[in-house]
C-alpha cells in the first residue's frame, strides 16, 4: 500500500481520484457506444445509397439449398434459420465429441510425460512436440487428404462385420428403435441410481475401514448389467439397420462422412497435446513433496495420480484447459475449408444465395459468441467447485 | 430588372455550360480509373479459358479479355489493369465496396443479384448451363443416374441451388458436399470423395482440361440443368461507368459481326465504306464522345483483343485447349444467342 491512498470515506470534489475515476469510465463507455453507433450508421447509410438490401427478413424465406449432413432431417424447403440451425449442431456436435476425445487423450499425455518408462516418455513429449507446432489447417487438410485419397471406394471399401470404411466414411450398424429399448434405457437409468447408491456405501467403508473400493470397475460392471437386464425384459430387440454396399456408394446404417471425421480427428489430436501440457503443467504445480507423502502412506503410483497429485493439479488445470476448449469450439470454422457444413459453411452459402453479408456475418460471430461464453460459464462453475474452499 | 437580367443569363449561361459539358462527363468510377491509370479488375482466382494466371503471373481467359479491352477503350493500354482474384464469396462484396471497378468473374445473372445486391448486370459474355461430370468408369451415362448419390460442389454460387431444385424435381435425393474453395471442390471429385462434379459445363471442361490427370477419363453427362447467362458486373449509381463496360462488350460482339479483327482494324480505319464499321471505328461518328471517351476506344479494343469471336476462339473454343463448341454463343446471324445492340 502506498501512503497517498485516498481516505476511506470520498470528499466528492472533482479533484477526488474516486470521481475522476468514474468520470473517465463513464466517458470510455461514451466513446465506445458513439464509434459503435457510427459505425453501424455509416454502414447502413452506406448499404441504402448503394442499394443493397439489408435486414434479418431474409431468414425466414425458403432455404433452397440442401446440407450434406445434419443431425435431423432438412430439406431445401425449410426456412433459412432452421438452415444456420443445422450448420450450429453440426458446429456443436463436432465441438463437443472434441472436447470429450481431446480430454481423455489429452490428459494421458499429460500424465504420461511423469512416467517412469522412458519410451512413455518420448513418444508423450515428441506427439506433443509435433502436433502443437503444425498449423491446425494444415492437420484438417491432411486428415482429409488421407481419409479420401488413401481409402479405398466404397465398391471395394474395408469392411469388419457390418462397418465400413471406405471414401464415404465410416458405415456402421445401428439399432432399428423398437418398444423394447425403452426398457434397456430404463436399465441404464436404473444402473445410473445403483452407481449412486454404490459410491455412497463406498466412502462410507472406506471411512469406516480405510478399505478402498473399486471405482471404476464396479459402476461400469452396474452400468452394462443393468442395461443388459431392461433390454432382456424388453424382449431383447436385435434387429438392425445393417450398411450394404450399393454401386457407388454404402447405404443404409449409420455413417460418419470423412468432412466429420477429418474435422474430428485433426481437432482432437491438435487440441489435445495443448491439453496434455496444461495437464502436466498442473501436475509439475503440486509439491514433490505431495507425491513422497502419498508413497510413504503406502499408495500404489495410480492412487497417488488419481486421489492426491491430480485433486490438486485440477485447480490450475481448470482455467487453462477452458481456453483449449474454446479454441476447439473456434477452430472447428477451419472446416470449411474441408466441405464440413458446420455453421460457417452454412453462412458462406446463405450469404452468397441473399447477399446479406453483414447481417450473415453477425450472426455467425453471435453463434460463436455464445458458446464461447457458455463454455466459459460452465468451466468457471466447475472451477469454482474444484477450487480451494477456504472457511 | 437588372438583376433579374443578369440572373437570368446565369441560368442560362449554366444551363449551357451544363449541357455542352453533359457528352463529355464522366461518371466518378471513370475519373478514379483516369487518375489512377488502372482499371482494378475483380477475376476467377484460378479457371482456366476464362480467368486464370499463368506461371509468370500474366492473366489470360475471356473473362480476363473484356477486362483489357475495357483497359484498352479507356485509358488506351490494355496492360493497365490490375487483376484482383476472387473466390464466390468475396465477389460481390469487393465489387460493392469499390475495392474493383468490374467484376469480370463467370457470374451469373439473376434476379436476386441483381435487384439486392447493388450491383448492375452488364452484358453477357457467355451463355452457359450447369452440368455434371463424372468418371467414365462409373458407366453412369445421365444425371438422373444419380440417385442418393455425393455430389462435390463449391459453395456460394447458383450452383448449389440448381443441385437442389434439379435433384427434387427429379426426386434423387442428391447429397452435396459443398467446398469453398474450387481448387477444394475439385480435388474432392478427382480423389473419389464425391461421385460427381458440378458446375457450367464450361467449368467443368475447364476442369477437366487442366486438373485431371487424365482428362479422357471424365465425362460431362448430356444434361444441361440450369441457364448460366454470364458476364461482368458493376456497381450500381454509376450509370456512366456501366455503360461503358456495357458498350465496349457490345462493340466487340458488333465487330465480329461486320467482320472488323484485331488484324485488319488499322486498315479499315482507312479503307472500311461500310458506315456501320466506320462508326465502330469512331472514323465517322464520334460515339465515343458520347460515352466520355475519346473516338478511337472502339478500334483500340478491337486492337488489344480481337472482336468477340477471336476472343472466343483463343480463349475457350473448338481449337483451344478446352475446346468448347461455339454453340448458342454464336452470332444471332449463324443460329446463336449473341445479339449486340447497334453501336450508334
Amino acid at each position: 500500500m502506498s501512503s497517498d491512498t485516498p481516505p476511506s470515506h470520498h470528499h466528492w470534489s472533482w479533484r477526488s481520484q474516486a470521481f475522476r475515476g468514474i468520470v473517465y469510465q463513464v466517458l470510455a463507455v461514451v466513446a465506445i457506444v458513439a464509434v459503435v453507433w457510427f459505425l453501424a450508421h455509416n454502414t447502413l447509410v452506406n448499404m441504402r445509397v448503394r442499394g443493397i438490401q439489408s435486414g434479418f427478413d431474409f431468414l425466414s424465406q425458403a432455404a433452397g439449398f440442401d446440407i450434406g449432413e445434419s443431425l435431423y432431417p432438412f430439406d431445401s424447403e425449410q426456412p433459412y434459420w432452421q438452415a444456420f440451425l443445422v450448420g450450429v449442431t453440426n458446429t456443436l456436435r463436432v465441438a463437443i465429441v472434441g472436447i470429450i476425445l481431446s480430454t481423455v487423450l489429452g490428459t494421458l499425455l499429460g500424465i504420461g510425460r511423469f512416467s517412469r518408462n522412458a519410451l512413455v516418455r518420448g513418444v508423450c513429449l515428441s506427439y506433443v512436440e509435433a502436433f502443437r507446432n503444425i498449423p491446425v489447417l494444415l492437420q484438417l487438410l491432411m486428415w482429409y487428404v488421407i481419409l479420401t485419397e488413401v481409402l479405398p471406394s466404397a465398391d471395394v471399401a474395408w469392411q469388419v462385420g457390418d462397418f465400413f470404411l471406405s471414401k464415404g466414411g465410416l458405415n456402421y450398424p445401428i439399432p432399428v428403435w423398437a418398444a423394447g429399448q425403452l426398457w434397456a434405457a430404463f436399465g441404464l437409468l436404473a444402473g445410473v441410481a445403483l452407481v449412486l447408491l454404490y459410491r455412497r456405501w463406498a466412502k462410507r467403508q472406506f471411512e469406516a475401514t480405510g478399505q478402498l473400493r473399486s471405482a471404476f470397475w464396479v459402476p461400469v460392471l452396474i452400468l452394462v448389467a443393468c442395461s443388459l437386464a431392461g433390454w432382456a425384459l424388453g424382449g431383447a430387440p436385435t434387429e438392425l439397420n445393417r450398411p450394404v454396399k450399393g454401386d457407388f456408394a454404402i447405404e443404409n446404417g449409420g455413417a460418419l462422412t470423412p468432412e466429420f471425421l477429418a474435422v474430428l480427428i485433426g481437432l482432437t489430436l491438435y487440441t489435445a497435446s495443448f491439453i496434455a501440457e496444461v495437464v502436466r503443467g498442473g501436475i509439475a504445480s503440486v509439491p514433490r513433496g505431495q507425491g513422497e507423502a502419498a508413497s510413504a502412506l503406502g499408495l500404489s503410483q495410480q492412487q497417488e495420480m488419481r486421489l492426491v497429485m491430480l485433486p490438486q493439479a485440477l485447480r490450475v488445470i481448470i482455467p487453462p484447459l477452458t481456453n483449449q476448449y474454446l479454441n476447439l469450439t473456434k477452430n472447428s470454422s477451419l472446416a470449411v475449408a474441408i466441405g464440413y457444413p458446420d455453421v460457417v459453411s452454412i453462412a458462406n452459402t446463405a450469404l452468397n444465395q441473399t447477399g446479406r453479408a453483414v447481417e450473415c456475418i453477425s450472426l455467425v460471430m453471435l453463434v460463436y459468441l455464445i458458446t464461447s461464453l457458455g463454455t466459459s460459464l460452465l468451466m468457471g462453475w466447475y472451477n469454482s467447485r474444484a477450487a480451494i474452499k477456504e472457511r | 430588372m437588372r438583376i433579374s437580367t443578369v440572373k437570368t443569363l446565369a441560368v442560362i449561361a449554366t444551363a449551357i455550360g451544363t449541357l455542352t459539358a453533359l457528352p463529355a462527363h464522366a461518371g466518378k468510377t471513370l475519373d478514379s480509373i483516369k487518375s489512377r491509370g488502372q482499371v482494378i479488375c475483380g477475376v476467377n482466382t484460378g479457371l482456366a479459358g476464362f480467368g486464370a494466371a499463368d506461371s509468370a503471373g500474366k492473366w489470360t481467359g475471356l473473362d480476363v479479355d473484356v477486362c483489357r479491352a475495357v483497359a484498352a477503350a479507356v485509358l488506351g493500354d490494355a496492360e493497365k489493369v490490375k487483376y484482383v482474384p476472387l473466390n464466390a464469396q468475396q465477389r460481390f462484396t469487393a465489387l460493392q465496396s469499390g475495392e474493383v471497378d468490374v467484376l469480370s468473374r463467370n457470374t451469373t445473372f439473376t434476379l436476386t443479384r441483381d435487384a439486392s445486391l447493388g450491383l448492375n448486370l452488364t452484358a453477357v459474355t457467355y451463355y452457359d448451363g450447369q452440368g455434371f461430370m463424372v468418371p467414365v468408369k462409373s458407366k453412369i451415362k445421365s444425371a438422373t443416374q444419380l440417385k442418393g448419390q455425393t455430389v462435390c460442389v463449391q459453395s456460394g454460387t447458383t450452383t448449389e441451388k440448381n443441385l437442389t431444385d434439379y435433384s427434387k424435381a427429379k426426386g434423387l435425393g442428391i447429397k452435396p458436399v459443398v467446398f469453398e474453395q474450387l481448387e477444394a471442390a475439385e480435388n474432392a471429385y478427382f480423389t473419389g470423395r464425391c461421385i460427381a462434379y458440378t458446375t457450367d459445363a464450361s467449368g467443368l471442361a475447364s476442369t477437366r482440361n487442366k486438373v485431371a490427370k487424365v482428362p479422357a477419363d471424365h465425362i460431362i453427362l448430356p444434361e444441361l440443368i440450369s441457364k448460366e447467362p454470364l458476364g461482368p458486373m458493376v456497381r450500381r449509381g454509376d450509370d456512366e461507368w456501366y455503360a461503358i463496360v456495357k458498350w465496349v462488350i457490345y462493340g466487340l460482339l458488333e465487330a465480329e459481326e461486320y467482320g472488323v479483327t484485331q488484324a485488319n482494324v488499322d486498315s479499315l480505319k482507312t479503307s472500311s465504306t461500310d458506315p456501320v464499321v466506320k462508326r465502330i471505328l469512331g472514323t465517322s461518328e464520334d460515339t465515343g464522345k458520347l460515352l466520355g471517351l475519346d473516338k478511337e476506344w472502339m478500334a483500340r479494343a478491337i486492337k488489344a483483343t480481337g472482336n468477340y469471336g477471336e476472343i472466343f476462339e483463343r480463349n475457350v473454343g473448338p481449337k483451344s485447349a478446352l475446346g468448347l463448341p461455339r454453340g448458342v454463343n454464336n452470332q444471332w446471324n449463324k443460329g446463336g444467342l449473341m445479339y449486340a445492340y447497334p453501336v450508334r
